[in-house]
């Protein structure tokens, strides 16, 4: 499953809906990213992306993922519009037979929404707003996969 | 046809959707137009990292935009 949401993620709901109903998986391993305040600098992020086109994109990477390591399922639930410090900004569960495809698996989606998924972010902070674009680390994480 | 700017772009031009009645023969023409309206927004759309999908495809270069629905302007992506 891919969604883009402005509704809160409930994660709980998310990771349960996801082990229902498996006899063949014997590993689901999950990644949930949070909004961070960085001490104050930012008091709302705010994620805009291309409806159709982010989760075109976002799908491709989720089939390479499941090609590369044998994956039974995937979701990734997205926040888009304003969110709060503290809150889920996205959500990625893989399942597996095994947890090593497992894990590496979600690492491996998380290095690439990171660098490559089509959002753009802006920060809303004391000092006013900046968009966000991906680090020097967030680009050498996702080159990690390359070989 | 639709013109869509997302992210700084939006901030720039002070609007993220526009629609066309009669589309620019091509992207050229599209950008010539958008600068003429608003040199600000020209200067922005031939910034470094901006790409341009049509019709949700990433497109490279020229192309016509006859029969074509959505253009949109990419400034770099944040990533999730």
């Amino acid at each position: 499953m891919i969604r883009l949401q402005t509704e809160p993620l409930d994660v709980g709901a998310l990771t349960a809906a996801f082990c229902a109903g498996r006899s063949e998986t014997g590993a689901v391993a999950t990644f949930i990213g949070l909004a961070r305040a960085e001490g104050g600098a930012t008091k709302v992020l705010e994620l805009e992306a291309y409806s159709g086109f982010t989760e075109k994109r976002i799908a491709e990477m989720v089939e390479e993922a499941r090609t590369r390591f044998g994956l039974h399922d995937v979701s990734v639930v997205h926040r888009i519009g304003p969110v709060a410090p503290g809150e889920a900004v996205v959500f990625v569960a893989t399942a597996a037979a095994h947890r090593r495809e497992a894990l590496e698996a979600c690492d491996h989606l998380m290095d690439y929404l990171k660098s490559r998924a089509p959002f753009w972010k802006k920060e809303h902070g004391p000092d006013g707003e900046r968009w966000i674009e991906p680090t020097g680390k967030d680009l050498a994480d996702a080159k990690r996969w390359d070989q | 046809m639709r013109v869509l700017l997302f992210g700084r772009l939006g901030d720039v031009a002070g609007w993220r959707e526009r629609v066309l009645a009669t589309p620019p023969v091509d992207l050229s023409a599209l950008r010539d137009s958008l600068a003429g309206d608003d040199p600000a927004l020209g200067e922005a759309l031939t910034g470094p990292g901006v790409q341009v999908a049509v019709d949700q495809e990433l497109t490279r270069g020229e192309r016509m935009l006859a029969g074509v629905a959505e253009v949109a302007f990419l400034p770099p992506m944040s990533g999730g």
